[in-house]
């Protein structure tokens, strides 16, 4: 905390609770711009980096090199009419684009950026982001159901169905990590992993990494298990009724749900704000920071814009039998391995 | 934290019958086209060497507790567990062709059967209200699905909805009577219990409160009168292989139960307990034989006959001292195995497409087959107490016990019932001998299970001269229990 | 009043508010979520005691998980909220009386018994280290292992139970057999025939 804010805040009534409001208003809002930018600037590389990889030039009109589109496109749906569907539920119309958007910057408040950058290091942290990630799929139920169409409520069905399903996987990859790491605190997870490149728990917890990740993938409904919006078959889904803000609230929700599946992923196997050379290195930008956070989580951004440029969408029931049938049981099995071999064999070491 | 294996050790029957049921249900998937048979026989075998793991961990002299007072293994545990599994293990024997011929084998059959018998192990020896609740309810979800299995029955679903609604309502009374003690005394213990109520007045509200919300729900889940409106319907909605294992097995359980619950747990309202239990034992006495007249359905008729056997059987307990508690589990016993032949004569006689549950199918069985005929007669003996079988024994004891503690008006209604019962005991055997036969195809049963069931009926008779050796087991397994 | 107690009072009243919603409104889903809201505002009380593993878990697995079935379900189902509401008011005074009871009940339970304010006074606050997480595991794993495993085969039955009931034996439907895709070769599917190109004439 600077010390002009401190000095600052002197000149309020000496109420202590409206300094701890005030002083964690005032985090949020640092965790929150550079969060809502990120979002919009997202959708702009995914426009670039697939318009690329399909050799063409992607968004290129509206500043140098298209630099301004999302902030022209954020115009464009502020100006827009909400349009309320007749016999729509109006109240859970609109309360559902909320509900998408508020787990979705809720989680943010227990990541660790570095050591000490953190709006609130509780100690249960690993279980509050599946708590709280886990609200979020009422904002898709509720939208599919208040919308009054069969498009976004077949949709809803379907996101609801995937999305509790792939949870399972994610919470059970999650508690071979926790059982790595002895603590659900975010932050001594990543401590944990301190000592270079190869004290991640990329390493022994490779397969793992692998379901947490695709799970990641297909608990956003990004492509390829995007099968909830699935353009060609029911219109974009869940929200084809949305217009808009509440269209736009839908869209940064899931943008910053990438976000953060991409940053929970770096946090938990790749050593979060840890640098690959260990902490010993003399160059300030080769040692710890928050640098190689952005960087892990830019780079698994870039995984996701790839999928979506590379696999064909599944199947309803093949996103179904990959969870269910492949991810949990190699997750139970690997829970099991693990705490054999932890406990029972002198090669628990691997795994610490 | 003491020793965990030593722990473990105690448990070992509990933990094996459970690993077997898992090893069952991964080993059916494959098994069960190749070798249909084997998931039965790795049953049996589980029930054989669970009763041997049982008979080999009897505790040396009194009680021993384990993981922290939660368990405990005495007399009366090791004697109701025997009893348990071995009635469970001549239950599938009888139930082997019935489900085969119905086409309810399936692996998860025997998956369920193990489950419940493992809840019934837990709850003989409880000594927590919460391993006592969780025993409960293993057993009673395993039953639930059991009753359900046969899901093409109308019958049978609106049995098993009936038996699940009320048994939850039965499951939720007795938690709300369980938190209800924990509000007064501060624990689920029941040994800390019993001695934080011989701290405080007999007449406590909570206490009270708390006590009848149990009696209810331990009401409910034995089929008592004013709480015995499923027993009928699930009697004779359920597939008879079922209510063959719910209508024995299950009873002792019930024993073990309330001997935990009332007698370890609430020793200090003997006297308030005694008096509810009382009034339920007489209306259900009064009511099963009554309304057992009326039935023409053989199974719902073993349904009344059960409640007030069921009535019987409280006689004992209520009486509140050793003497009565081994009356009513020697009465128990003795009827779990009588209702274990009777039910088993249902099965025999019943083929795929018949049931053979109307009393009117039985008339003129003497014509047809006399050998059923007199094992028909001597089962039907044993239900209502006539001498030369051990029914009678049984119903003199719980009388007996009564006489002992100078409630003589109790033991001349018990008296006057009985006789009442033995009019529509004697009627069946009036039909079976008198009436003019109806049908005459042939019976057919596997040799090996008339063998059984023969030999299960008439040890209701010769057992006669070693009845004072289980007496003595009876009272001693009563006596060892701390 | 401490801004504890202001928090708590504030929960209190939305969590009794959204209960009463819960069985007054007409729509189901409105129901659900005002069950959901009731769920939420718990586990934030609980949060207030310093039970942060009870309170996350609470929204993981009723609000995360439970009652999104449970919407879902709703949601298929037409229900006819007029017909559910026939008996109303015949059962009214049964369940206002049942009510009644159970409320006089935990008022006896909190002011009489053991629970009363005076030997139940609210606890110090924790340690900075403490962690509820922690103390729960090892009570859980240690002191109520017994009853903890025996809670474990119970989720277990109702598995099989359900599975049981509900599998049907009919296999009608087509499914994907991916070890027989992943087995599919090359030489099983594709003939190559070589033949000399024909003249055309």
């Amino acid at each position: 905390m600077p010390e002009w804010i401190l000095y600052l805040l002197d000149f309020l009534p000496d109420w202590d609770w409206l300094h701890v409001l005030l002083i964690a208003l005032i985090k949020v809002v640092a965790i929150f711009i550079p969060l809502v930018v990120a979002v919009a600037y997202l959708p702009y590389a995914e426009r670039k980096i697939i318009g690329y990889m399909q050799i063409r030039i992607g968004p290129n009109r509206v500043g140098p090199r298209g630099w301004l589109q999302p902030i022209a496109d954020a115009l464009k749906l502020i100006l827009k009419e909400i349009i309320v569907p007749t016999k729509s539920n109006k109240y859970l119309f609109i309360l559902a684009p909320i509900l998408a958007m508020g787990p979705a910057i809720a989680v943010w408040s227990v990541i660790p950026f570095t050591d000490t950058l953190v709006l609130a290091d509780i100690n249960a942290g690993l279980l509050f982001v599946l708590a709280v990630s886990s609200i979020g799929v009422y904002g898709i139920i509720i939208a599919g159901w208040a919308s009054n169409s069969k498009y976004a409520f077949l949709s809803a069905m379907r996101a609801s169905a995937q999305i509790v399903s792939y949870e399972l996987a994610m919470g059970f990859a999650l508690v071979t990590v926790l059982m790595a790491a002895g603590s659900l605190n975010l932050r001594e997870i990543v401590l944990a992993q301190s000592g270079g490149l190869t004290n991640w728990y990329l390493w022994p917890l490779f397969p793992m990494f692998m379901v947490y990740f695709i799970s990641g993938v297909a608990e956003t409904n990004r492509a390829p298990f995007d099968v909830a919006e699935g353009e060609s078959e029911i219109v974009a889904g869940f929200h084809v009724e949305y217009s808009g803000m509440t269209f736009a609230v839908f869209f940064l929700a899931e943008y910053a749900n990438m976000i953060l599946i991409a940053t929970l992923t770096s946090l938990m196997f790749l050593g979060g704000w840890m640098s690959p050379f260990g902490a010993a290195s003399d160059i300030i930008i080769l040692g710890d920071g928050i640098h190689w956070l952005l960087l892990k989580t830019s780079f698994l951004l870039f995984f996701f814009l790839w999928f979506r440029a590379t696999f064909p969408r599944y199947r309803y029931d093949q996103i179904m039998r990959l969870g269910w049938k492949v991810f949990l049981p190699l997750t139970i099995f690997w829970i099991v391995f693990m705490g054999v071999m932890m406990f029972l064999t002198p090669w628990g070491y691997l795994f610490h | 934290m003491s020793n965990i294996f030593a722990d473990i050790q105690l448990a070992t029957p509990e933990i094996f019958v459970f690993s077997m049921a898992c090893v069952i249900l991964l080993l059916d998937k494959v098994t069960h086209e190749r070798m249909p048979k084997a998931s039965f026989l790795l049953t049996q075998l589980t029930l054989l060497v669970g009763l041997y793991l049982v008979t080999i961990t009897v505790p040396e002299g009194g009680s021993i507790k384990a993981f922290n007072d939660m368990f405990v293994l005495d007399g009366m545990a090791v004697l109701s567990k025997q009893v348990i599994l071995f009635l469970t293990f001549v239950v599938l024997i009888y139930s082997y062709s019935y489900i085969t011929e119905r086409k309810m084998y399936r692996g998860e059959y025997f998956v369920l059967i193990l489950n419940a018998v493992l809840g019934m192990m837990v709850m003989t020896s409880a000594s927590h209200f919460l391993t006592i609740y969780i025993g409960l309810e293993l057993l009673s979800l395993s039953l639930y699905t059991l009753v359900a299995m046969n899901r093409d029955s109308d019958l049978a679903t609106e049995a098993a909805m009936k038996y699940f609604v009320l048994g939850a309502l039965a499951s939720g009374l007795l938690l709300y009577g369980m938190s209800m003690i924990y509000g007064a005394t501060g624990s689920l213990d029941i040994e800390t219990i019993r001695s934080a109520i011989q701290g405080m007045e007999s007449d406590d509200t909570m206490l009270i409160l708390g006590l009848v919300f149990i009696i209810v729900g331990i009401g409910f889940k034995l089929g008592v009168v004013p709480f015995h409106m499923w027993i009928p319907d699930i009697y004779q909605g359920a597939p008879t292989s079922v209510v063959l294992f719910l209508g024995t097995a299950p009873k002792v359980a019930a024993f073990a139960f309330i001997m935990r619950l009332l007698v370890d747990g609430f020793q200090g309202l003997a006297e308030n307990w005694s008096d509810m239990l009382t009034i339920i034992a007489v209306l259900s006495m009064a009511t099963g034989n009554i309304l057992a007249i009326i039935q023409t359905n053989l199974k719902r008729m073993l349904a009344y006959s059960t409640i007030s056997h069921m009535g019987y059987f409280l006689l004992g307990i209520l009486s509140a001292n050793p003497n009565g508690y081994s009356a009513s589990l020697f009465y128990v016993i003795v009827y779990s195995f009588t209702s274990l032949a009777a039910f088993g004569l249902i099965i025999m006689m019943s083929r795929a497409g018949f049931e053979a549950e109307e009393i009117s199918d039985y008339k003129g069985l003497n014509k047809r087959h006399p050998w059923f005929a007199f094992l028909v007669a001597l089962v039907m003996f044993s239900m209502a107490g006539i001498p030369p079988t051990v029914g009678f024994f049984a119903k003199l004891s719980v009388i007996q016990a009564l006489i002992d503690v100078e409630m003589y008006w109790l033991a001349v209604v018990a008296i006057l019932f009985a006789v009442i019962g033995a009019y529509y005991y004697l009627r069946i055997i009036k039909t079976v001998y008198f009436d003019k036969p109806e049908r005459n195809e042939p019976i057919t049963a596997r040799f090996g299970m008339q063998f059984v069931l023969s030999a299960n009926v008439f040890a209701l008779v010769l057992i006669m001269p070693w009845i004072g050796v289980i007496m003595d087991a009876v009272s001693n397994a009563i006596s060892a229990m701390g | 009043m401490t801004f504890e107690q202001l928090v708590f009072y504030f929960l209190a009243s939305v969590a009794v508010i959204a209960a009463g919603l819960v069985i007054t409104v007409r729509n189901p889903v409105r129901a659900a979520l005002f069950l959901i809201l009731t769920f939420f505002t718990v586990a934030v009380i609980w949060l207030l005691l310093e039970a942060e593993f009870l309170a996350i878990v609470l929204v993981l697995v009723y609000v995360g998980a439970v009652m999104v079935l449970f919407l879902f379900v709703v949601m298929m189902l037409d229900i006819d909220t007029d017909q559910l509401r026939e008996g109303f008011a015949e059962y009214l005074p049964i369940g206002a009386t049942v009510a009644v009871i159970i409320l006089l009940q935990l008022v006896i339970v909190f002011s009489f018994g053991p629970f009363d304010l005076e030997q139940m006074p609210a606890p110090a606050a924790a340690a900075v280290d403490y962690s509820n997480t922690h103390q729960l595991g090892l009570l859980l794993y240690t002191y109520y292992v017994y009853p903890f495993e025996l809670a474990a085969v119970l989720l277990l039955l109702a598995m099989v139970a359900a599975i049981a009931l509900s599998l049907r034996g009919r296999l009608s439907a087509k499914r994907q057999r991916p070890d027989a895709q992943v087995r599919v070769r090359k030489e099983d599917r594709l003939r190559i025939v070589k033949m000399n190109a024909e003249k055309q004439d």
